[in-house]
């Protein structure tokens, strides 16, 4: 049977897609400033920011319009906590990238500090947890999603390590802290955005099985 | 097992209410039966037990070996589309298809062990002990008090002052009280509608029943007076076991503990209320409550 629902439902679910697709490319776009000292890019991704947190106000009144409306059981109510959530985590992961923009401005006022090698591989990481994070939804992938889960793990390695290398900068030469202070909060907006990534995975999980996989102990299986 | 036939559990309900230790006995049997069963919740003793039952009018079959145990003092709710049989299902525990003349059933219901199909059965006892609210409030033409009383009367209470201390607590519980207390020898018909259904529930609830099976009591209410009736039955939930046939999944999914879906006279998936509309097990169940259905 034909729902009029359904077609609610299906503009939330784009609405979404649409949040997905602006603030994967902030991410990637406030990255590509780091690396190629374009403070353009970066002013970019700080202005774009306003557009994301007009889809999260949109979302959550067509959330809850639909919660009061309809009230929706099952798969469709499994779908709009879901939405809810994730839609909390994109915005948060916008904000995350406006943070790194924020430092790239600074750090394109310094000479570079030092060639990037680890941060690259944090970035690449972390931008594919969240493009695999947002298919999972899409596809109503479990496992795309559980990879997504354990894929975090890496991240969160990587970024110890980038801590303990700038760290080490800044001690031997305290004239490098400003910039080696910005590329650890750079980092550390990285590793957030993989938490973010993670929640979202969490969340499909939720959507397509009703399972609840977030905070489990290590030898629960996802 | 064939209700006509007399298996060994058939006699049950009359032993069971007879003497004490028959019921122990019969409440074990019917413990062991629950942790048996495949599908639904398990309960360590179910106060009903329906096993394998099929019912037929006619030729046409309504149910379709249905099997389930029913929770002490919670709310379990039958959801399903029309036809589906849950209504049948409900009028089989107080044996009121019997009043139809061309039902055949098979299979049991067990009463805290006790067979409630036993052709030996009292089943002016049975309903006693199983007091039904109906889709359409069926107040006599009498006044509030009789109503309530009626039950009562018909057990032989005569003395005056335990009728009227039974009738008023019935009425509090049914949260009728204070807005009948001083017309109470006004006639029942002047009550509004929804008055009227806790007027029911009053009189169902009078003569201390231990099963209410409600059929739809609320179809005919406005969002208030059904409101009231759902309030009501969440607070009966500390004397009475209560089964509701309701059309309104969102009323099964407010009030009632576990919920049943019927389809094509067959239970399709039964399980915690808050569950199945979360997250059903089975696609049809989904279906139906997400309004895909057909």
């Amino acid at each position: 049977m034909e729902r009029h629902l359904d077609q609610d439902l299906d503009r939330i679910r784009q609405l979404l897609l649409r949040m997905g697709a602006i603030v994967e490319d902030m991410i990637g776009d406030s990255l590509q400033a780091l690396f190629e000292r374009d403070s353009n890019r970066a002013q970019g991704v700080i202005e774009r920011d306003r557009q994301v947190d007009e889809l999260e106000k949109q979302l959550d009144q067509a959330c809850g319009a639909i919660l009061a409306t309809h009230q929706p059981a099952a798969v469709d109510l499994r779908f709009l906590v879901a939405v809810m959530r994730i839609n909390v985590d994109l915005e948060r992961m916008g904000d995350a990238a406006v943070s790194i923009s924020r430092s790239v401005l600074d750090l394109n006022q310094e000479a570079q500090l030092k060639p990037y090698i680890d941060l690259p591989r944090l970035d690449e990481l972390v931008r594919k947890m969240v493009r695999d994070a947002l298919t999972s939804f899409v596809e109503r992938s479990v496992e795309l999603a559980v990879a997504v889960c354990r894929a975090d793990s890496r991240v969160d390695d990587l970024y110890r390590q980038l801590f303990r290398e700038l760290l080490s900068y800044m001690i031997e030469d305290p004239k490098t802290t400003t910039r080696g202070l910005h590329l650890l909060l750079v980092a550390r907006s990285l590793e957030r955005i993989a938490d973010h990534a993670t929640n979202i995975a969490e969340d499909v999980v939720f959507y397509v099985e009703g399972r609840d996989i977030r905070h489990l102990d290590d030898d629960e299986p996802l | 097992m064939d209700a006509a036939g007399g298996g060994t559990g058939k006699a049950g309900l009359a032993e069971a209410t007879a003497g004490a230790a028959a019921q122990t006995t019969a409440k074990a049997t019917a413990a062991g039966r629950a942790s048996e069963t495949a599908a639904g919740p398990h309960f360590e003793r179910p106060l009903l037990s329906i096993r394998d039952l099929s019912l037929w009018y006619g030729d046409k079959q309504a149910l379709d070996g249905v099997t389930l145990d029913v929770a002490e003092k919670r709310i379990t709710a039958f959801i399903g589309p029309s036809g589906c049989g849950k209504s049948t299902l409900l009028r089989c525990i107080n044996r009121l298809n019997d009043l139809i003349e061309s039902v055949r059933i098979e299979g049991d219901i067990l009463f805290e062990g006790g067979s409630v199909l036993a052709p030996d059965l009292d089943v002016n006892l049975l309903r006693k002990r199983v007091g039904m609210v109906f889709q359409k409030s069926n107040p006599f033409p009498k006044s509030i008090y009789e109503n309530v009383a009626y039950g009562l009367r018909l057990q032989g209470i005569r003395r005056r002052e335990l009728l009227d201390e039974m009738v008023e607590r019935s009425l509090r519980r049914a949260a009728l009280w204070d807005e009948v207390k001083d017309r109470l020898r006004d006639n029942a018909l002047g009550l509004s509608g929804g008055q009227q259904q806790r007027l029911c529930i009053a009189r169902a609830i009078a003569v201390e029943p231990e099963v209410v099976l409600f059929d739809e009591p609320c179809s005919a209410l406005d969002p208030i007076a059904t409101a009231k009736i759902e309030e009501l039955m969440l607070k009966l939930k500390e004397h009475y076991t209560q089964i509701i046939v309701t059309h309104n999944m969102q009323q099964a999914a407010r009030i009632s503990d576990y919920t049943a879906f019927l389809y094509l006279g067959e239970l399709i998936e039964y399980g915690e209320t808050k569950k199945l509309f979360i997250n059903p097990r089975k696609q049809q169940t989904e279906d139906y409550i997400t309004g895909r259905f057909g």
